[in-house]
């Protein structure tokens, strides 16, 4: 296990870019420390793009200008999603000592461990699964994933469609390259509401996550945004990367 | 489809990937066009196994069809020098070529992008020099080496799958001028790198 418990972060209606950024400190900057951060709704509708993502292929931007819809490149890796008061964003950054059934850190096993992380939180809820690199009930996405992979720590986050407004979707283009379970599906067809399968409600979600820390045994303690943010500021190292950027549409 | 090729020139076996499943009953298999060159010679480069075995087919001089089992391999090209991180140097004077190993473009899966330094920048060892994102993943990779950025590929812009298909070759990230020569002898050889891969 990592030396420290993990830190949970909970927040609610950050700001994404705010958010983005906030989770590459935690990455590079809190050596020994795990955190769970979960952040319920998004404070401005934003388009996020994945590390390589490019505007041109993915965003409608003239639909997103009229609909309000800001634009941000994320540092990690993965698709391009729609986020906004619908959205719950959970990250996963973990020292490799937490996860210890991964030997080495890459991306699929990293996949692999994360949907065992999240079988307690679902499986009951319905025939939950790891469809490529999405969270699915049976072949209807209702989590997409996005990882980055530094030293011996890894973060892993995930957009949960606890709604969406389908005129917003509409900001996103059909993808070059699509996951191959979703067969060509419009993207209102191979998506579903997390809200229509988790009995129970919004509050009983956001309070299960850390029941899967739980059942991994990993202490957690819940750590403030202030305190998460005097943390960093000693940690110092002003040369941090920065890669989460605003792109103008 | 599972395809190997062989570069007799390199000696080098390009690793076995994708997985293709024989039908094993009746002896007889299903073919699916898969074939692993038997003749060549592994004089400087070894095999490593994947954590991983395979079902596949192989297609045999008079087109008979045999199944049979066997493990999934990168390759380790004897003298380079490897971190632990996955990553290989080809020293040449005072310049290294700096690539990522066939074990660790396998473990990615496929490369859809490549962050790289800028020329003139300085890197330092076992520190972060540039980006790949495969699988949804985007992951540092690792300068064995401290010193300047004297080249850098710019090939893997517009390719960056050639990490995946030449690792060793076309796939080359960075030259640097090295300026601590004492970085090299915190490297593995093949053997070291090949032992520790099987772990």
């Amino acid at each position: 296990m990592g030396s420290a418990p993990f830190g949970v972060l909970r927040l609610s209606r950050h700001c994404v870019y705010d958010l983005l950024r906030l989770e590459e400190q935690l990455l590079r900057k809190t050596p020994g420390r795990s955190w769970l951060v979960v952040n319920d709704g998004v404070k401005e509708p934003t388009v996020v793009m994945g590390i390589s993502g490019k505007k041109e292929d993915l965003v409608d931007s003239e639909a997103a200008r009229r609909k309000g819809v800001g634009l941000v490149k994320r540092f990690t890796g993965g698709g391009t999603v729609v986020l906004d008061e619908n959205s719950i964003l959970v990250s996963l950054i973990c020292e490799a000592a937490d996860a210890p059934d991964v030997p080495e850190l890459f991306p699929r096993a990293l996949m692999r461990w994360s949907k065992d992380f999240y079988d307690p939180v679902f499986s009951a809820h319905g025939d939950f699964g790891l469809s490529e690199t999405d969270y699915t009930f049976g072949d209807l996405k209702f989590g997409g994933n996005a990882q980055y992979i530094s030293k011996r720590k890894f973060l892993h986050h995930t957009s949960f469609l606890w709604d969406y407004d389908p005129q917003r979707m509409k900001c996103l283009l059909h993808p070059p390259k699509e996951p191959e379970y979703r067969q060509g599906r419009g993207h209102l067809d191979f998506i579903c509401r997390l809200r229509d399968h988790y009995g129970g409600g919004r509050e009983a979600f956001l309070g299960s996550l850390t029941g899967a820390l739980d059942a991994r045994g990993l202490e957690w303690e819940d750590i403030g945004l202030e305190a998460v943010r005097s943390m960093l500021s000693q940690a110092g190292g002003a040369g941090a990367l920065q890669s989460t950027k605003r792109v103008p549409l | 489809m599972l395809s190997t090729s062989v570069r007799q020139g390199a000696r080098q076996l390009r690793l076995v990937r994708n997985v293709a499943v024989a039908a094993l009953a009746n002896g007889s298999a299903q073919p699916i066009g898969a074939q692993i060159a038997q003749s060549c010679e592994f004089g400087s480069a070894a095999l490593v196994p994947l954590k991983k075995t395979e079902l596949v087919s192989l297609s045999q001089v008079g087109g008979n069809i045999l199944p049979f089992a066997a493990r999934g391999y990168a390759t380790v090209v004897d003298g380079l020098k490897y971190a632990e991180s996955h990553e290989w140097a080809k020293v040449d004077g005072e310049t290294a070529t700096i690539g990522i190993t066939d074990f660790a473009q396998s473990e990615l899966g496929d490369v859809v992008y490549v962050e790289l330094p800028e020329v003139g920048a300085t890197v330092e060892a076992k520190e972060t020099f540039g980006v790949v994102e495969s699988v949804k993943a985007a992951s540092d990779v690792y300068s064995p080496v401290t010193g300047e950025v004297v080249e850098v590929n710019d090939a893997l812009v517009d390719d960056p799958s050639k990490l995946n298909s030449e690792p060793f070759e076309g796939g080359w990230m960075m030259k640097v001028k090295v300026s601590d020569a004492s970085d090299l002898d915190g490297l593995m050889d093949s053997a070291a790198y090949s032992a520790s891969c099987d772990e």
